[in-house]
C-alpha cells in the first residue's frame, strides 16, 4: 500500500499539505467516477438500434447554470481552503535564530550552519522539532531543494537570495534531491539532511563545526567535475 | 457571375499547373493542409522514438538501447546524462512545436476552415505556402541540430536560463543556438497563418454563414488563431533574446550581466501557458464536430460551447504563473494565480459537461472517428482534473516538477490533442483524399492506443506522488524512489507496446490512400459544408457556386425533417423553414 501513496510525512506544514491533497484526491475521484458513469452509462443505453431516433434538443438552460456553478463554488472552496496553508507555508514564516546557508552549484549543495564558516557538501545537520530557515541560494543555474518527507520545494535561483523555512517532527536521516534540471549532473545530485534530537545535534556541532574539528566530507576540495568555470556571482546584487 | 468567372479560370489554370505548383508549391489550402498533415505525422515517428529512448533509460538505466549502438558508437549505445537530457528535450520540443501545432492547426486548419464556411481558399494563398515552407525550414533548422558537436539543446523544452542561456552549463553550443533560431522561424510561420484564418473566418464566409452558424471546429481554430497571432511572438522574442546571451554577450536572463533568471519563465510561460490552449482547442473543436455526427444529435449548448471557449482564451493570458508557485515568485502573485487557475477550470468543466449532454439521448455510432473523440473526452476529463492538484498551491509545492505534472501533460496532450487528431484523422481522410480508411485496422489502432497511452501514463502520477522527480536521468540513483522502480519497468513495456499500437495506423493511412474504396461526397451523413464538396474537393473547392447555408451545422434527427441529417445548405421548405 506505501508503493502507491505519498512518502512518510515528518515536517509540520506537511499535514496541511497532504490533507489537500487527500481532499482534491477525493473530489477528484468523485467527479472522475460520476462522469465516467454518466458516460459509459449513455453509450450503452444509447448505442445505435435500428427504429429509435434520436432525441432532438439543443440544450438545457438550467443544466448549463448549475454546471457552471457547482464545479465554481467547488473550486472557490478549494481555493479558500489552499489559501491558509500557503500563506502558512510560503509567505510568512515563524521567527528562528537556526539560519542554514545553503548555496546551490553544478552539481552539489554547499551548506554552512550556524555559527560557523565551515563548507559541507550534500550534507545538513539540524535539531528535530525547531523551525529552521534556509537561505537559499545558487552560485549558477537554477536548482530546486526538495525533501520528499518534508514536503518542501523552492527553486535556488542565482542572484537571489530566498529564504525558505521547515520544522521537522521526528529524526532520521532524509535523502535532499535536485528537483529542477541543473544539467548532465542534475540526476544524482542529492543530499542528505540529518535532523537530530536537540542533544545529539550539540554534540555533533561540538565535535564538527569547532576549528579544530575536521570532518572528511568538510572540504570542498573534493568536488566533483564541474563542466566549466564560471563567474555567475552567487552573492549578486537584489 | 463572378464566382463562375473564377471557377472557370481556375479550371484553365489547373492544366497549366505542373508538379511543382500542385504537389510542391501550392497554393492551394488543401494540399497545404496535408503537407502540414505529412510533415507532423513524420516529426511524430522521430518525436515517439525519442520518447522510447528516454522510456528504456529510466525502467533499466545505463543499459544498451537496443538498435542505438549505430549511432552511439563510443557508448555501445548507452545514454549518457547529457544524450539522455538531448532525448527528453528534443522529444517534447518536436512533439510540441513540430507535430502538434502542424497537425492540429497547420493541417485542420487549413483544410477545415474554408471548406467549412463556404470559402473557395485562404483569404492570402501564397501568404499560407509562405506559412508552410517557413514551418518546413524551422523543421529542418531542428533537426540540423542533432548533428551539430556538442549535441542538440539539452536544458529541457523550457529551457529555464540561465542552463540555457550559458554555454558552459549545459556543454551544448550550437545545438541550443539551432533551437532558437528554428523557434524564431517557426514563430514568424506561425504569426503568417494565424492572419490568413483570422482574415478569413471574419472575411469570406459563404452567404448565411453567420458567426453562430459556425461549425465549432471553425469557433475553435478562429479562438486558436487569435492565441496564435499573440503568444506566439513572446515566445519568438524570448528565444531571440536568449540568443543574444548565447552569441552576442547579451545578459538578459544571466545573473552575471545583471539580467533576471525569473524573466525567461515570465516570457516563456506567458506563451507557455496560451500554448497549452493552442494545442488541445483545435481537439476540443474536432470532438465537438464528431461527436454529434454520430450520435446522430444537435450538440448540446452550442453557445455554451463557443462561449466558454472564448473565456478559455482570455484567461489562458491570467493563469500562466500557476507554472512558477515555487520559482522564487512573489508568493502573493502565487495566490492570485491560484484564483485564475481554479476559474479557467470551470470553462472546461462546462464543455465536458455538454459532450455528455450530446451523447444522452443519442443513437451512437460506434465508428472509429467516434471511439477517439469518445477517447478525448474521457482523457481530457483525467487531465482536467489532474490539474486540480497542481492549481492549489500548497500541494503543487510537493507535485511540481514530479512525474505527476508529466502524468497530467500527457493526459491532456496525448490523451487531448493526439486523440482529437486521430479522431480528425479518422473523420476527414475521405474528404483529404478521396478514400475511405479500412475500420478493422482502424479499430485495431484505436483499441491499442487507448489501452496502452493508460498504462504508459497512468502510473506515472502513481510515482509522481511517490516522489519521483521529472528530468532525472537513473531513479535508482536516489533511496526513496527504488521501491517503486517496477513501475518504471512497468510504464516502459507499456510506452514500447504503444508504440507498437501505431503500426496498424500507419499501414492503414497509406494502404487507403492508394488502395482504399473511394470516397462518396458525404460518407458520414453529415451536415456541414465541407461534405458538399466533391472528396477530394477539386481547387477552388465547389462548382459555379459557392454554397448558400440556411441553418446551424448541427441539425440532426430534427423530427420535422425526413433523414436524421439536415445539411446547412438545404434549401428550407414548409416547416424546416422556421428555423433559421
Amino acid at each position: 500500500m506505501l508503493d502507491w501513496w505519498l512518502p512518510e510525512n515528518v515536517s509540520t506544514f506537511g499535514r496541511d499539505i497532504d490533507w489537500l491533497f487527500q481532499l482534491i484526491y477525493a473530489i477528484t475521484g468523485v467527479t472522475f467516477l460520476l462522469v465516467a458513469v454518466a458516460m459509459i452509462w449513455f453509450l450503452i443505453a444509447y448505442r445505435d438500434r435500428p427504429g429509435r431516433r434520436a432525441r432532438y434538443t439543443h440544450g438545457n438552460t438550467t443544466l448549463e447554470v448549475v454546471w457552471t456553478i457547482v464545479p465554481a463554488l467547488i473550486l472557490v472552496i478549494l481555493t479558500a481552503l489552499s489559501a491558509p496553508a500557503w500563506s502558512k507555508i510560503k509567505m510568512t514564516r515563524p521567527p528562528s535564530d537556526f539560519v542554514v546557508d545553503v548555496t546551490a552549484k553544478q552539481f552539489n549543495w554547499q551548506v554552512k550552519h550556524p555559527n560557523s564558516d565551515k563548507v559541507f557538501l550534500d550534507e545538513m545537520h539540524v535539531p528535530v522539532n525547531k523551525v529552521i530557515h534556509v537561505d537559499l541560494k545558487s552560485q549558477d543555474v537554477i536548482h530546486s531543494f526538495f525533501v520528499p518527507q518534508f514536503r518542501i520545494k523552492q527553486d535556488a535561483v542565482p542572484g537571489r537570495s530566498i529564504i525558505a523555512w521547515f520544522e521537522v517532527t521526528k529524526p532520521g536521516k532524509y535523502e535532499w534531491p535536485c528537483a529542477e534540471l541543473c544539467g548532465f549532473g542534475h540526476s544524482g545530485m542529492r543530499g542528505w539532511i540529518y535532523v537530530h534530537t536537540p542533544e545529539d545535534y550539540q554534540k555533533w556541532a561540538a565535535e564538527n563545526l569547532t576549528a579544530e574539528a575536521k570532518p572528511a566530507e568538510a572540504t570542498p576540495a573534493a568536488e566533483p567535475a564541474k563542466p566549466a568555470e564560471t563567474k555567475t556571482g552567487g552573492k549578486a546584487k537584489k | 457571375m463572378s464566382a463562375h468567372v473564377a471557377t472557370a479560370h481556375a479550371a484553365h489554370e489547373h492544366h497549366e499547373m505542373g508538379f511543382v505548383r500542385t504537389y510542391i508549391f501550392s497554393t492551394d489550402h488543401k494540399m497545404i493542409a496535408r503537407q502540414f498533415l505529412f510533415m507532423g505525422l513524420l516529426m511524430m515517428v522521430l518525436g515517439g522514438l525519442l520518447a522510447l529512448i528516454v522510456r528504456w533509460q529510466l525502467a533499466w538505466p545505463e543499459t544498451a538501447v537496443p538498435g542505438l549502438g549505430m549511432i552511439l558508437k563510443e557508448t555501445g549505445g548507452i545514454l549518457e546524462p547529457s544524450t539522455y537530457n538531448m532525448a527528453f528535450t528534443m522529444h517534447a520540443t518536436i512533439m510540441i512545436f513540430f507535430v502538434i501545432m502542424p497537425i492540429l492547426a497547420g493541417s485542420f486548419g487549413n483544410f477545415c476552415i474554408p471548406l467549412m464556411i463556404g470559402a473557395r481558399d485562404m483569404a492570402f494563398p501564397f501568404l499560407n505556402m509562405l506559412s508552410f515552407w517557413t514551418t518546413f525550414t524551422a523543421g529542418l533548422i531542428m533537426l540540423s541540430g542533432f548533428f551539430v558537436e556538442g549535441g542538440h539543446a539539452a536544458a529541457g523544452w523550457t529551457s529555464y536560463a540561465p542552463l540555457s542561456a550559458v554555454p558552459q552549463y549545459t556543454g551544448v553550443n550550437w545545438g541550443q543556438n539551432l533551437w532558437c533560431i528554428s523557434l524564431f522561424v517557426m514563430g514568424v510561420g506561425s504569426m503568417m497563418g494565424s492572419i490568413n484564418y483570422i482574415t478569413t473566418i471574419v472575411n469570406m464566409r459563404a452567404p448565411g454563414m453567420h458567426l453562430f452558424r459556425m461549425p465549432l471546429v471553425v469557433w475553435s481554430l478562429f479562438i486558436t488563431a487569435i492565441l496564435l497571432l499573440l503568444a506566439l511572438p513572446v515566445l519568438t522574442s524570448a528565444v531571440a533574446m536568449l540568443l543574444f546571451d548565447r552569441t552576442l554577450g547579451t545578459s538578459w536572463f544571466a545573473p552575471s550581466g545583471g539580467g533576471e533568471p525569473l524573466l525567461w519563465q515570465h516570457l516563456f510561460w506567458y506563451f507557455g501557458h496560451p500554448e497549452v490552449y493552442i494545442l488541445i482547442l483545435p481537439a476540443m473543436g474536432i470532438a465537438s464536430e464528431i461527436l454529434p455526427v454520430f450520435s446522430r444529435k444537435p450538440i448540446f449548448g452550442y453557445h455554451a460551447m463557443a462561449f466558454s471557449m472564448i473565456a478559455i482564451a482570455f484567461l489562458s493570458w491570467i493563469v500562466y504563473g500557476h507554472h512558477m508557485f515555487v520559482s522564487g515568485m512573489s508568493p502573493t502573485l502565487g495566490m492570485a494565480f491560484t484564483v485564475t487557475t481554479m476559474i479557467i477550470a470551470v470553462p472546461s468543466a462546462i464543455k465536458t459537461f455538454n459532450w455528455l449532454g450530446t451523447l444522452w439521448g443519442g443513437r451512437i455510432q460506434f465508428t472509429v472517428p467516434m471511439l477517439n473523440a469518445l477517447a478525448f473526452v474521457a482523457m481530457f476529463v483525467i487531465g482536467g482534473l489532474s490539474g486540480i492538484f497542481m492549481a492549489s498551491t500548497p500541494v503543487d509545492i510537493y507535485i511540481q516538477d514530479t512525474y505527476f505534472i508529466v502524468a497530467h501533460i500527457h493526459y491532456v496532450v496525448f490523451g487531448g490533442s493526439i486523440f482529437g487528431a486521430f479522431a480528425g484523422i479518422y473523420f476527414w481522410f475521405p474528404k483529404m483524399f478521396g478514400r475511405m480508411l479500412n475500420p478493422l485496422l482502424g479499430h485495431l489502432h484505436f483499441w491499442g492506443t487507448f489501452i496502452f497511452f493508460n498504462a504508459t501514463f497512468f502510473p506515472m502520477h502513481i510515482i509522481g506522488v511517490g516522489g519521483q522527480m521529472r528530468r532525472i536521468y537513473n531513479p535508482m540513483q536516489y533511496e526513496f524512489l527504488q521501491h517503486q522502480q517496477h513501475w518504471n519497468v512497468f510504464i516502459t513495456y507499456s510506452a514500447l507496446l504503444l508504440g507498437v499500437s501505431q503500426i496498424p495506423f500507419v499501414i492503414n493511412f497509406f494502404y487507403s490512400l492508394f488502395a482504399g474504396p473511394k470516397a462518396p461526397m458525404n460518407p458520414w451523413n453529415s451536415n456541414t459544408l465541407e461534405w458538399t464538396a466533391p472528396s477530394p474537393p477539386p481547387h477552388l473547392n465547389w462548382g459555379a457556386h459557392v454554397p448558400t447555408v440556411y441553418r446551424g451545422p448541427y441539425e440532426y434527427s430534427d423530427p420535422d425533417a425526413r433523414e436524421d441529417f439536415l445539411p446547412q445548405t438545404q434549401a428550407p421548405v414548409g416547416a424546416g423553414a422556421r428555423r433559421h
